[in-house]
């Protein structure tokens, strides 16, 4: 069964891909994944937050008190030469080069035209195919509309795409008040795909110390939905590549996320769960999935349940949401 | 003008060099405007380098946005009138007025050699006189949200936070912004509670703030300490501090001698030069409210000699009845020495009295004789009624001649116990001053010794000692410390009668004040670890507390008693006051610049030796928990056998 698929102009056997996550910190993992089968490897997100402010905590605790009593001059010593954050990230970029033959797509992750940018540069100077820019974004200020976050996110992109020559990719959330809008918008502007969605950590509260707690919920099979119906929407809108992120755990999941038009299927949780054979697994089930549904090839079966060609498309709309409230019964 | 602590905020945290620099080369002069600019630059892209990129960005802004204001600043004062006030308030004693004030003010070389003390002594209680308002923010008191813990009084390094328990009718005379409020626990029903900041003395180094567990329900951001710009409260304030310490001190003989209890005590070193946010002083400032009204201490040289008896000031206090420490600084490598000198002449003269007393019963009558020789002074009553007898004695003795009675009406108050200290840091304990250690520990004296073990040599700025763990950076260790730190713990109860505990205040408070009450009470040597959160650890220290958790639950720093005592019980020596290590202690390393730069210098080494730390702290987590089972010690050892080694 052909399974090809091309996602930001990179030519893969088949979908199935870890998405960003911790687990390319480790080569051997990641040779793993690769041995397992995976199309691509997608790294975890470089923060800005780690570009920025890593190099000023760094030189503030060595620094801060230095010179403040008459007995020592400071009291850390101060090396030469050392790596921050970045640093690290650009050679486990290298490192990962050299260990596989895969794709490596690198990951950056703010929401302010900083000096951060030009790490995205730097990872393409380190051999990355491809960039995720990971829009990580909260709205909590009262005064900030949705179309000054809409235009930041759009400018960021700008400024990453003409930082480098590589595809860009941009990994969304789904808190957009047109989405259908956004991807068009962010197609315009040069994305080279859509990744969605990002997952938001959403912090829980301790109600003995009256603290709130950061707390991490691996995904599960039904965050799928929200993404099949965005990507349903979208694709067929836009000429960016489509990923799925979140919630694929089994590979009627990929089918599903196929069939409403994405061309690449991010695994994370899943492979945190069950290790890298995962990704195996999801990919033969699919080609057995589809010799047994008699499918030509995964490209027949791309968009086939998007918006634009499924029998139904009132199902993604507002009249299913009538329908089941009115359907549900007491 | 320039506000450069607020210009510094943005990024550069307390560090408002770069922007003084600037103004200093602006106003100054001493180099045309341009040069030293474009010098001072220089010196930024020199210090921070390519790795800093961001901080070059961020100091260039402050240098631009300082030049342009810094000029006007040249302009007169508008209160032509205002006059600074006087270095020290009129009611200062002599001595500060004349002496110490001159040195506050920068004038010391005026001062003649006849002005200094001809014995070489230097009066205590002088940083009250010293204000230096350093502290941008200070804590307020919220009495209605106060659960009356008197944590933060235990945690604030400079004893600028208090709480005090006195009669309601005192308050007639109150400020009007003073607060206060009804204490809650049975012991002291009725009576009034107090918690309050010296605002000028404050640091503002937060640790109070951060320890305070009352927590407004409806608005938790808020809690019974909150910090608040101390200039607008200063005025207040120092009135409010001012009547507070006017308040009667409680009765020492009433109080329990707890967390909560000590704290009621008049802390006897106070306001001392140490860093805001010190690890250390928590430590003396308990040990002054325990034992401070009988106390002497040696102290190795060191943190705590500085901040302890450097000049022009001196922390150390007295109480209303003028007793307090009387401290006196050795070199490094001979505190333990020096302090057992001390100890061997307190033993002298109390011995020389006794007989005195006995040789003078028939002017001084049978059953004061009998009182004083036999006191049992094991207790804050027994030493407040030999104190009695002392006074009695010295009455009898008055306008009697003669020699013996001139002699002991000399060395009555040797009568009274006294509490003798032997303090240092671990350059001294572990390092230099290590064999004089041993060798008083040997002797089997009466000395009470307490490291404030920081881990590194501090006020000489960070140098490694024998107590710098494994995985540390520290000047000497540039690459990572790959030997273990030195169980001075081990070592010392392996002398079987020396009195060992290992604190960590931030930890276990409970514990810290049980382990000072106990090595006091130890008729022998007693060795006291106390781990002291530090600038040189490289991380806020605010946050020092929390660390101080996560050492002890990591088995970074377990936390255990050893009491000769328990073993003539037939007891296991050693009682272990933290569980199991329950997180990993490479959470703990990685909160602390120490331990993160050789991550950052070269990731492979501080991952073995991480892996050899966590080694470590199994190892002596296992010989520990041996020890307080009564089991051989040296079997943990043996079945921990696969140790990795450095390199």
């Amino acid at each position: 069964m052909d399974l090809s698929t091309t996602y930001l102009g990179l030519k893969l056997p088949h979908p199935i891909m870890p998405g960003a996550s911790p687990m390319v910190d480790k080569i051997d993992l990641v040779k793993r994944m690769e041995d397992a089968g995976a199309a691509a490897i997608v790294m975890h997100s470089l923060f800005e937050e780690q570009l920025m402010r890593e190099e000023l905590a760094t030189y503030h605790h060595i620094d801060v008190h230095a010179d403040s009593f008459a007995e020592a001059m400071t009291y850390l010593p101060r090396p030469d030469e050392f790596n921050l954050g970045p640093d690290q990230y650009l050679e486990q970029l290298v490192r990962i080069k050299q260990s596989v033959e895969l794709p490596v797509i690198a990951s950056l992750n703010g929401f302010t035209s900083g000096g951060w940018i030009r790490y995205a540069k730097l990872m393409q100077d380190a051999g990355a195919n491809a960039i995720e820019l990971n829009v990580y974004y909260l709205a909590t200020k009262a005064d900030e509309t949705g179309d000054e976050v809409e235009q930041r996110t759009i400018d960021i992109l700008k400024a990453v795409k003409q930082a480098v020559s590589i595809p860009v990719a941009i990994k969304l959330s789904p808190f957009f008040s047109s989405m259908a809008n956004m991807a068009k918008r962010l197609d315009d502007a040069g994305a080279d795909g859509l990744v969605l969605f990002n997952r938001f950590y959403q912090p829980d509260i301790d109600v003995e110390s009256l603290e709130v707690e950061p707390t991490l919920r691996l995904s599960d099979s039904s965050e799928l939905n929200l993404r099949l119906r965005w990507l349903a929407v979208v694709s067929g809108h836009v000429r960016a590549s489509l990923a799925v992120s979140g919630g694929v755990h089994t590979h009627l999941d990929a089918v599903k996320a196929v069939m409403t038009g994405a061309h690449a299927v991010q695994v994370v949780s899943g492979i945190l769960q069950q290790g890298p054979d995962v990704i195996r697994r999801i990919r033969e089930g699919m080609t057995q999935w589809l010799e047994e549904h008699e499918y030509d090839s995964l490209e027949q079966m791309r968009g086939s349940m998007n918006l634009l060609r499924c029998p139904d498309a009132s199902m993604f709309e507002r009249a299913n949401y009538i329908r089941i409230l009115q359907g549900y019964k007491v | 003008m320039i506000d450069a602590s607020r210009s510094a905020k943005a990024g550069m945290g307390r560090r408002i060099n770069t922007i003084m620099q600037t103004c200093f080369f602006a106003i100054s002069g001493v180099l045309p405007r341009e040069e030293a600019i474009a010098q001072i630059k220089k010196a930024i892209e020199k210090t921070y380098g390519k790795k800093g990129a961001e901080l070059v960005r961020m100091n260039f802004e402050a240098v631009d946005q300082t030049l342009p204001t810094s000029t006007r600043s040249r302009s007169r004062p508008r209160r032509p009138h205002a006059r600074a006030p006087p270095v020290v308030p009129a009611k200062a004693p002599d001595f500060v007025q004349h002496v110490t004030a001159m040195m506050l003010a920068g004038k010391g070389d005026v001062l003649p050699v006849s002005a200094f003390p001809i014995d070489g002594t230097w009066p205590t209680a002088t940083t009250q006189w010293e204000k230096r308002n350093i502290a941008i923010e200070i804590p307020v008191w919220d009495e209605k949200l106060c659960i009356q813990c008197n944590k933060c009084a235990m945690v604030c390094p400079h004893a600028a936070i208090r709480a005090k328990v006195y009669e309601p009718a005192l308050l007639a005379t109150a400020p009007a912004t003073y607060k206060s409020i009804d204490y809650r626990a049975p012991e002291f029903k009725g009576m009034k509670y107090t918690i309050q900041v010296a605002p000028e003395d404050c640091t503002g180094c937060n640790l109070c703030a951060v320890v305070c567990p009352a927590k407004d329900k409806g608005n938790p951001r808020h809690k019974a300490l909150d910090m608040t710009p101390q200039v607008p409260l200063r005025e207040a304030e120092r009135e409010n501090f001012k009547f507070f310490l006017d308040l009667p001190e409680p009765d020492r003989t009433k109080l329990k001698i707890d967390v909560k209890g000590s704290q009621f005590l008049q802390p006897l070193f106070e306001f001392s030069g140490a860093c805001a946010g010190c690890g250390e002083t928590p430590y003396i400032k308990l040990a002054t409210q325990l034992f401070g009204d009988r106390m002497l201490i040696a102290n190795a040289t060191g943190c705590s000699s500085i901040y302890g008896g450097n000049l022009p000031t001196t922390p150390y206090t007295v109480n209303r009845d003028g007793r307090g420490p009387a401290w006196a600084n050795s070199l490094f490598e001979d505190n333990a020495e020096f302090g057992l000198g001390m100890r061997l002449a307190l033993d002298k003269q109390g011995e020389h009295a006794a007989e005195l007393v006995k040789e003078l019963g028939g002017l001084i009558g049978d059953e004061l004789v009998s009182g004083i020789l036999t006191a049992d002074q094991g207790t804050e009553q027994g030493i407040a009624h030999q104190r009695e007898r002392v006074v009695a004695l010295k009455a009898r003795l008055a306008g009697v001649d003669g020699l013996p009675a001139r002699r002991l009406l000399d060395i009555a108050d040797y009568l009274v116990k006294k509490s003798l200290w032997i303090i240092g840091g671990d350059g001294w304990a572990y390092d230099i001053g290590y064999g004089g250690l041993d060798h008083v520990l040997a002797m089997g004296r009466n000395v009470n010794i307490l490291v404030l073990d920081t881990e590194v040599y501090s006020n000489t700025g960070g140098q490694a000692s024998k107590s710098t763990p494994i995985g540390a950076v520290a000047k000497f260790a540039m690459a990572g410390k790959s030997s273990g730190k030195k169980d001075l713990a081990m070592m010392a109860i392996a002398y079987g009668n020396v009195y060992v505990a290992k604190i960590a205040f931030g930890a276990k408070d409970a514990q810290t004040v049980k382990a000072f009450q106990e090595a006091e009470s130890y008729d022998g040597p007693s060795l006291i670890l106390a781990y002291s959160h530090c600038i040189a650890h490289g991380y806020d220290l605010s946050l020092g507390l929390e660390q101080q958790k996560l050492a002890a639950d990591s088995g970074y720093w377990p936390l255990f008693r050893w009491d000769p005592r328990r073993l003539a019980e037939g007891l296991p020596g050693l009682v272990l006051d933290s569980s199991a290590p329950k997180v990993d202690v490479g959470k703990f390393m990685a909160n602390e610049t120490r331990f993160r730069m050789l991550d950052k210098t070269n990731p492979e080494r501080a991952k073995m030796l991480l892996d050899l730390e966590r080694h470590e702290v199994a190892t002596r987590w296992a010989i520990y928990e041996n020890l307080a089972r009564g089991a051989d010690p040296i079997a943990a050892v043996a079945a921990a056998q696969t140790t990795p080694k450095a390199n």
